[in-house]
């Protein structure tokens, strides 16, 4: 797409003897698409759809600040939506713009691939007649190899040089058009490797509590959210387990992270056992997935023991509220609670539940809202006891961390009492059952994801920096020499010996030519005289002609 | 160590409006010499030509004046040039000091982060006139821009001294993050010349009002938009690096290569707009004007990827330290 005037001149179609409409238009449609004029549109188009998707929350990024629009903006959040203006990366719109761009790309290489090609293999073009008209010349005594020694000493400089009797013909920079077809093609590997990624590739998102009690096995149902690409069916997830043995975070006096590391049991049939520590930055690599380690928070273990004397240990993860000191929320529900032993009857309206906020640090005195440092300095859950249906029978799809706010607007929910608790310390509430803060566990929020394109895209974006590098900074130029004999009638102090003409063309932008152009003229001209070669190109007062 | 950082700071930018104050004096003066040297010509001549015959010319004070005040005007660009080069040094120990208070490279938040990309800048723009002295009434526009972005850092930015989150604790950081500041300071001494050639090439074709008419003292149009291209051209294959660094990153920290996030979208328009000023460049049907807006467009577009996605949205890259 770039330097247009590097194309070889191709001849103007010959004129079609039976025009057909049809042809005609989508042969001139497509030139249009493949022309830099629309790829510059294009190019601008997506730099301006890319903007939405910065400004409106997306749904493939934080979906809850979607929901959060859909509230704060009820009218505009449906009108947006219907242009997928929260999934901007994924709309029809932006794909269509991008999509054209990359056919306009591919329009545009391929010709100069196929040119680029028959370039390299054909020889210099024959020197012009007349010299004098190109950007540089000059005439200089010639060395006395003639034709071949200038040749010799081109080719000692890496240029294509072709002999043609007493014309050399030589150039250089072919690196350039090969670097600009390398950055586009490798363009297109992105793409493709993206793609490839999408389809193939699955990731999830799980909490994982410490405990061997709590390991994970990575299964479609383990997974609070999954996503996998339309190519992945559940059975092709690899099979292995992990179970969170230890957890260290370090922090400073400010309550600010300094310091993560995960220890983990990885198990499995497509793993050998083994221990493995991972942490932020530098993620547990399996063979056919990856995980990271994007959070951590506590889990209390709350033991509810209920008025037949039987004993239930919640250790359901407290979510982090994203506060420094990690306060965080959650819920401890014993539906289980209250089955008499005897008959096996339950009690629907006897089940208890306790939504609770934990302090790893709480403060000295109420309020006991905020924790003030992340490690458990002065740990303090503040429990609220519910009684009644916590409606987890009906079947009605809910959260685990937070009570069905349905069933408490209903009445079947009820609220007993609040209380603070301790690590250790123990609540009985108004039926004489009682409530056990035994202490907690951590637990980690992984992310395990598998993209089998990455390794595509990594070597083609190595190789569209390399080809980026040859297309910005190669310097297509030809030089031409022809060696005629002097004429002795100019009286010059070299008659009898043989002059040599030379002329100089910058295929492309290229300022330092001039410069380049009088070393080179000084270089062969010296080539078997050492030392005055400089002074010779000076003497002859090698001259930028107008461009 | 951190207070003296500090200081520093403050008087770069003292040194930065020194510099300023220099290359405005000499365009001041610029101005006056062209006034007196557009009439000396023809008292000259008439100097010149009564050198032979007696007759009394009127004696000539001016050309003296015409030397006097382009000495000054000279002087005053070369005060400019080594406040500049002073501010330059200042800034950058400004930079190792923070540095070596933090116990780590300074571009952990948005302060530290302009603090970087504007020493880039200048130093890039030294090296530059270090090269092509001819290009000196430029920094006029560039000690501008300096005095602007640093005094910004310094009053709106500033945030102490702490430690880096374990996010940003990688290599990665350093390759990541150096590359950007580079390509972003030599984007920044970039959008200098562009704006230059705009102005002076309108100059150029004649045009006498507000803008265009700051662009008298400018150098020419053409080795201004050389300039532009070769700074751009320069840090381009940076950026793409920086950027592809960024996604290596990104893919061991949070899973992913790419994830729109807005800084990543941000800098994804900018990667889109500057490829489609070498585009622009390249082809010659498009005239250089369009093609130096674009480059223009881009740095506004690196302008709000440095402040705007800090400040409007928060994402994973919030790092800016602000709340």
């Amino acid at each position: 797409m770039t330097v247009v005037d590097d194309r070889p001149e191709t001849a103007a179609p010959a004129p079609r003897r039976r025009p057909n409409r049809l042809l005609a238009l989508l042969r001139n449609s497509w030139r249009q698409l493949t022309s830099m004029r629309t790829a510059l549109i294009l190019l601008f188009l997506l730099a301006i759809a890319a903007i939405p998707g910065s400004v409106l929350p997306q749904r493939g990024i934080s979906p809850e600040k979607v929901n959060e629009y859909f509230v704060d903006h009820p009218d505009w959040a449906p009108r947006l939506d219907r242009i997928g203006a929260f999934e901007v990366f994924g709309s029809v719109w932006f794909s269509a713009i991008y999509l054209l761009l990359f056919t306009s790309l591919i329009g545009c290489i391929t010709p100069r691939l196929r040119d680029h090609v028959r370039t390299l293999r054909s020889r210099p073009p024959a020197a012009p007649k007349r010299m004098a008209r190109l950007p540089q010349h000059t005439v200089l005594p010639a060395p006395p190899g003639g034709a071949a020694a200038i040749a010799e000493v081109l080719r000692k400089r890496r240029w294509r040089v072709e002999v043609r009797g007493d014309e050399v013909s030589a150039e250089k920079g072919y690196l350039k058009e090969t670097g600009n077809l390398l950055f586009h093609t490798s363009l297109i590997a992105v793409l493709i490797g993206v793609a490839l990624g999408s389809w193939y590739g699955w990731s999830g998102n799980r909490l994982l509590v410490a405990g061997a009690d709590k390991a994970f096995c990575n299964t479609r149902q383990q997974y609070a959210e999954a996503k996998l690409g339309p190519q992945v069916d559940s059975a092709d997830l690899p099979r292995f387990c992990l179970r969170l043995d230890d957890f260290e975070a370090r922090f400073l006096a400010s309550g600010q992270p300094e310091f993560f590391n995960a220890t983990v049991t990885v198990d499995g049939p497509d793993e050998p056992t083994r221990s493995a520590d991972f942490s932020v930055n530098s993620p547990l690599r399996l063979k056919d997935a990856s995980v990271y380690l994007l959070g951590h928070g506590y889990a209390p273990v709350i033991r509810y023991t209920d008025r037949f004397g039987n004993s239930q240990i919640s250790d359901d993860p407290f979510l982090t509220t994203g506060d420094m000191g990690l306060t965080s929320e959650g819920l401890a529900a014993f539906p289980d609670a209250n089955v008499d032993p005897a008959t096996g009857q339950r009690a629907p309206d006897q089940q208890m539940a306790f939504t609770g906020i934990y302090l790893p640090t709480a403060p000295e005195q109420a309020p006991f809202v905020r924790s003030q440092y992340p490690t458990e300095r002065n740990p303090a859950l503040n429990l609220v006891a519910y009684r009644g249906n916590l409606g987890l029978d009906a079947g009605i799809p809910g959260s685990v961390y937070q009570l069905d706010q349905r069933q408490v607007r209903a009445g079947k929910v009820k609220e007993v009492g609040t209380k603070l608790l301790r690590k250790g310390e123990t609540w009985k509430l108004d039926d004489g059952t009682t409530v056990e803060f035994l202490g907690t566990e951590r637990y980690v929020t992984l992310s395990i994801r598998h993209d089998p394109g990455s390794t595509m895209l990594l070597v083609s974006c190595g190789v569209l920096l390399v080809g980026l590098m040859g297309s910005l900074f190669g310097k297509r130029r030809r030089v031409f020499f022809r060696v005629v004999p002097a004429d002795p009638g100019e009286g010059s102090p070299t008659s009898g010996s043989s002059l040599m003409e030379v002329g100089g063309l910058p295929r492309t932008d290229y300022p330092g030519f001039a410069d380049e152009f009088t070393q080179l003229v000084a270089a062969v001209s010296g080539a078997e005289r050492a030392g005055d070669g400089a002074d010779s190109a000076e003497r002859a007062g090698v001259r930028e002609g107008a461009e | 160590m951190s207070a003296l950082s500090d200081n520093f700071v403050t008087f770069a930018i003292l040194a930065y409006l020194v510099a300023m104050i220099g290359h405005a004096v000499e365009y001041a003066l610029g101005n006056v010499r062209t006034q007196v040297a557009t009439a000396a010509p023809v008292r000259e001549l008439v100097g010149a030509g009564g050198g032979v015959v007696p007759t009394p010319p009127a004696p000539v004070p001016s050309p003296p004046t015409v030397d006097r005040s382009a000495g000054r005007a000279r002087l005053a660009g070369l005060i400019g040039v080594g406040a500049t080069a002073v501010a330059a040094v200042l800034h950058l120990a400004a930079l190792v000091t923070r540095g070596l208070a933090a116990d780590r490279m300074p571009w952990g938040n948005m302060y530290e982060f302009v603090l970087t990309v504007t020493f880039i800048g200048v130093a890039a723009w030294l090296v530059v006139l270090w090269k092509r002295p001819s290009l000196r009434k430029l920094g006029l526009f560039l000690t501008l821009v300096m005095v602007l972005l640093v005094a910004t850092a310094e009053l709106v930015l500033y945030v102490p001294i702490v430690p880096l989150v374990p996010a940003l604790n990688s290599y990665w950081f350093i390759i990541h993050v150096s590359t950007i500041v580079f390509a972003s300071g030599i984007f920044l001494f970039g959008v200098v010349p562009a704006v230059g050639f705009l102005m002076r090439s309108g100059y150029e074709q004649g045009k006498r009002s507000f803008p265009y008419t700051l662009a008298k003292r400018l150098p020419g149009a053409a080795g201004l938009e050389r300039l532009t291209f070769a700074l751009h051209a320069f840090a381009f294959p940076i950026f793409t690096f920086a950027v592809i660094a960024g996604a290596i990153w990104a893919e061991a920290a949070w899973g992913r290569p790419w994830g729109w996030d807005p800084k990543e979208t941000w800098a994804f328009i900018s990667w889109v707009v500057y490829a489609g000023y070498l585009h622009a460049r390249a082809t010659p049907s498009v005239k250089r004007n369009v093609a130096t807006w674009i480059a223009v467009l881009g740095f506004l577009t690196v302008l709000m990827n440095l402040f705007g996605v800090n400040i409007f949205f928060t994402g994973l890259h919030s790092y800016g330290g602000l709340d």
